[in-house]
């Protein structure tokens, strides 16, 4: 924006993104400079040259602030070197989705921003035709120029911008074929990576406002409880200390800064009651069981006639894994910004939904929402715990209370213990085989806590199986929860894929054949409705048994995982080594279809951070309680995989020209599947529950 | 509270508060200087990390009376331009994806490679597992030591 203004005055084309075909806006670089413009989603080209594009989806770690203008660059041949990224605030005027959760934004703007892109060139092409009176279709563009190769002339897009901007743009524009793309495909470094690495203050934490006050707030120790009375006096007494204010179950300390607020904190003398049934991991585990056998449970889907194929099978596989709950733990744990005034609300901080953050405070408030804003900070990390609104609810009430602009921070022990976990979740699978080892017959049962439907019935194998029963039992429980990375899938893809392997191996086939025996029965004579891409899935399986030299390494266990979600496709060779008699887990090949990668490096280290992610919440997450509270409450109790403990992550990706399928979460899903089976096949030992290393088969070994 | 006088980044500041306040905070709420990054407050996860006489701290669980006229470095200040070695690695191997931990890292990089100019594989490792990173960046933060001690040796 600076450098746009300092060119003095110059003119801005904008695009609304939202549009396909994309409106151009002129604006004075004076108004923008500003802040006095009414509108913030625009491509920008100024007077000097540099483009800005707005990212306006949350960046979480994902790297849609670098992908996103990627895509517009691309279609608009722009200099990427002079391009600079805006991240967007909330504004539901002008843009659609602005949400970070089901790696869904680069699948859903791909059109848009291509087409934003693309029109911009045309009118930029246009512009410089008439200039110089030759026939358009004789120009063309390169490099954030128009050129004009008979004639040799060129003009920068800034030398062009103000006379581009003057132009109707069309309704419809012609898109690159995916074959001449330069950016999208290549490695591109984080845009914010000169920042990140000198400590800008980018994070929802490092937001300081004059005047601001501090609050961190006291929950209830377990769930179950409720607040009964609180004594604040000793608390209230203590330096810096502002003031100490109570809003449904929980008393906030509010002060000066953030170390007062803490120790005040600790003084406070609270009691509470009991207003549910405080549960125990022990309870869940009986809970479970029970459940399983008699829960009344919710029939997901159901082919052929599952109870005649089981009656009439050779043989019956039957295993059952159970996984716990999980907290999110971002780096940077839930904080956020809130200035509660009589006119409206002013809001910054991390969320990966500001829209729903928007409309709980305008709930909470009762000030409309078009007089509530949201600037959306860079956010240290997210999978999922930010979907929710809670801390921003937090900061509002605080706020309105103490009517002072107010920053309530989480400390670790309060985004561990705060609730929203992954659910525990128990699978009973069942499959039925045939005197030939066909599978004739599958059952899934699962059986959750607070999990909704903690099954994924259309995935495969459903389709590959004629008789086959699906179906869920819930459990209410007051221990809240919420969607974690790749929600269910993150266990039942490692629960589902183990057990085909167990399946298999009764079946006594190879684990790879065997699914691509599966697939293609669901090709061929598909049992019901077949929701997921059969060729795809085959592609992934066959590119990783291909990448990882399957079944032919001498001394080199490998165990097998394919699995289906967000769109995309991911199969993954995990391979244990025997070292000393113990197995080591040394390598992890992934073969991935997301469709076009736009990032190559990006798209990489996302694979790759979702295989540790996914191995690491396998091997060492554990969260359990005793009368409602959590017995884990920071990192030295909870367990996060290190640098020490990760495998090589070895990645491939299909190259189809799909358009974009999705990749935040994808890769996660496969990790503990393709860990386990190779860890049996070393061992012969089977891990049904996580963590591993709380499994017998893993004592004395790590 | 009580007046610290404190060497930062080769600057001097003045800090009024109290005692027991870790230097993290006052980094933070006191002083502007919000590149170092609040984790665990246990000094668990490394992202607090600073140097203090060159060596590498965990911030979040050093009272600022403890620091006394040792000279304190935070990320900001590892270099004028952003072009420490350490740095410029992280850019060129692209390690960062939410970046919140990179700060930390980059810390315990640098301090590590001023100590051993050339750390082997296992050295590397080593040390870098007392920093956590959430979204599982190690393989390049591991290369990106690499290329950094490569660097700053030529």
């Amino acid at each position: 924006m600076k450098i746009a203004a300092a060119a003095g005055g110059g003119l801005f084309l904008g695009f609304n993104w939202t549009n396909s075909n994309a409106l151009p806006v002129v604006v004075d670089a004076k108004s923008i400079a500003a802040g006095s413009i009414h509108f913030n989603a625009y491509l920008s080209i100024g007077i000097d040259n540099i483009i800005t594009i707005v990212s306006p989806n949350p960046e979480i770690g994902q790297g849609i602030k670098t992908a996103f203008p990627m895509v517009v660059a691309e279609e608009l041949d722009a200099d990427w070197k002079l391009v600079k990224t805006v991240q967007g605030n909330l504004d539901t005027t002008i843009f659609e989705r602005q949400v970070t959760g089901g790696s869904g934004a680069v699948p859903h703007s791909w059109e848009r921003l291509r087409n934003a892109g693309a029109t911009a060139r045309h009118l930029l092409i246009e512009a410089a035709a008439s200039t110089w009176k030759v026939p358009a279709a004789e120009c063309s563009t390169e490099n954030g120029n128009v050129l004009h190769k008979t004639s040799g002339k060129s003009l920068t897009y800034g030398q062009l911008a103000e006379a581009a901007s003057k132009l109707e743009a069309p309704k419809e524009v012609k898109l690159k074929s995916e074959k001449d793309f330069k950016l999208i495909g290549q490695s591109v470094r984080n845009v914010d990576n000169l920042d990140i690495a000198t400590g800008k203050p980018l994070f929802g934490l490092d937001f300081y406002r004059e005047g601001m006050l501090f609050a961190l707030i006291q929950r209830p120790k377990a769930f179950g409880l409720k607040l009964k009375s609180v004594n604040a006096d000793a608390a209230k007494a203590m330096p810096g200390i502002v003031d100490v204010v109570t809003f449904e179950n929980s008393v906030a300390v509010v002060g000066k800064s953030t170390w007062q607020v803490k120790k005040a904190k600790d003084a406070l003398k609270i009691e509470y009651e009991k207003g549910a049934e405080l549960e125990s991991t022990a309870d869940h585990n009986r809970i479970f069981t029970q459940l399983m056998d008699n829960g009344e449970a919710t029939v997901r889907r159901k082919n052929g006639d599952a109870e005649a194929a089981f009656k009439g099978a050779a043989k019956v596989i039957k295993a059952e894994y159970q996984c716990p709950f999980l907290p999110h733990s971002p780096l940077e744990p839930m904080n956020f910004f809130a200035h509660v005034r009589e006119d409206g609300v002013e809001l910054v901080g991390p969320t990966q939904t500001p829209d729903r953050a928007r409309t709980e405070v305008a709930k909470l408030t009762g000030i409309a929402p078009e007089k509530i804003t949201v600037e959306i900070t860079r956010q240290g990390g997210g999978f999922g715990r930010r979907l929710a609104a809670d801390f921003v609810l937090e900061a509002a009430h605080v706020s309105k209370l103490v009517k002072a602009p107010v920053k309530v921070i989480w400390t670790r022990e309060d985004d561990m213990t705060g609730g929203i976990y992954r659910p525990a979740v128990r699978y009973r699978f069942e499959a039925a085989l045939d005197k030939n080892g066909e599978m004739i017959g599958y059952k899934l049962r699962g059986v959750g806590i607070n999990s909704g439907n903690p099954t994924r019935e259309d995935n495969f194998p459903s389709g590959s199986v004629d008789n086959l029963l699906i179906d869920s039992v819930e459990h209410k429980s007051p221990i809240t929860t919420g969607p974690w990375r790749a929600p269910i899938t993150n266990f039942l893809a490692f629960a589902e894929q183990s057990f085909l392997d167990e399946v298999a191996e009764a079946a006594g086939k190879d684990p790879v054949a065997f699914r691509l025996a599966l697939l293609e029965k669901a090709k061929k004579s598909p049992a019901g409705e077949v929701k997921y891409d059969v060729d795809r899935m085959i592609g992934v399986i066959k590119m990783a048994a291909e990448k990882s030299n399957w079944g032919k390494k001498k001394g080199v266990f490998q165990g097998f995982s394919v699995y289906f979600s967000h769109r995309s496709y991911v199969a993954q060779v995990g391979e244990v080594t025997m070292e000393k008699g113990k197995p080591v887990l040394k390598n992890v090949i992934a073969a991935v279809d997301c469709g076009i990668v736009i990032n190559k490096s990006g798209s990489l280290q996302q694979v790759r951070g979702g295989v540790v992610d996914g191995v690491g919440h396998a091997m060492y997450g554990n969260m359990t309680f005793k009368d409602g509270a959590p017995d884990q409450t920071n990192f030295n109790g909870f367990r996060l995989i290190r640098m020490s403990e990760i495998p090589e992550v070895d990645v491939h990706f299909v190259d189809n020209g799909i358009s974009p399928t999705g990749l935040g979460e994808p890769a996660l899903p496969p990790a503990g599947g393709a860990v386990a089976n190779a860890f049996y096949k070393a061992t012969k030992q089977r891990l049904r529950n996580q963590p591993f290393i709380n499994e017998d088969a893993f004592k004395g070994i790590s | 509270m009580a007046l610290f006088k404190l060497s930062i980044n080769n600057r001097s500041y003045d800090a009024d508060v109290e005692q027991d306040t870790p230097l993290l905070w006052v980094l933070r709420d006191n002083l502007g200087l919000v590149g170092t990054k609040y984790g665990c407050g246990i000094a668990q996860c490394g992202a607090c990390t600073v140097h203090l006489d060159g060596k590498a701290v965990r911030s979040c669980v050093l009272p600022v009376s403890a620091v006394g006229k040792g000279k304190v470095t935070t990320i900001e200040g590892l270099s004028e331009k952003g072009d420490h070695p350490v740095q410029k690695a992280w850019d060129e191997v692209d390690v960062a994806q939410c970046g919140y931990c990179q700060a930390g890292q980059i810390m315990t990089a640098a301090a590590l490679l001023k100590e051993k100019p050339k750390p082997t594989d296992q050295e590397i490792v080593t040390t870098m597992s007392g920093n956590l990173c959430r979204c599982g960046t190690y393989h390049r933060i591991r290369e990106a030591v690499k290329v950094a001690a490569s660097k700053s040796n030529q």
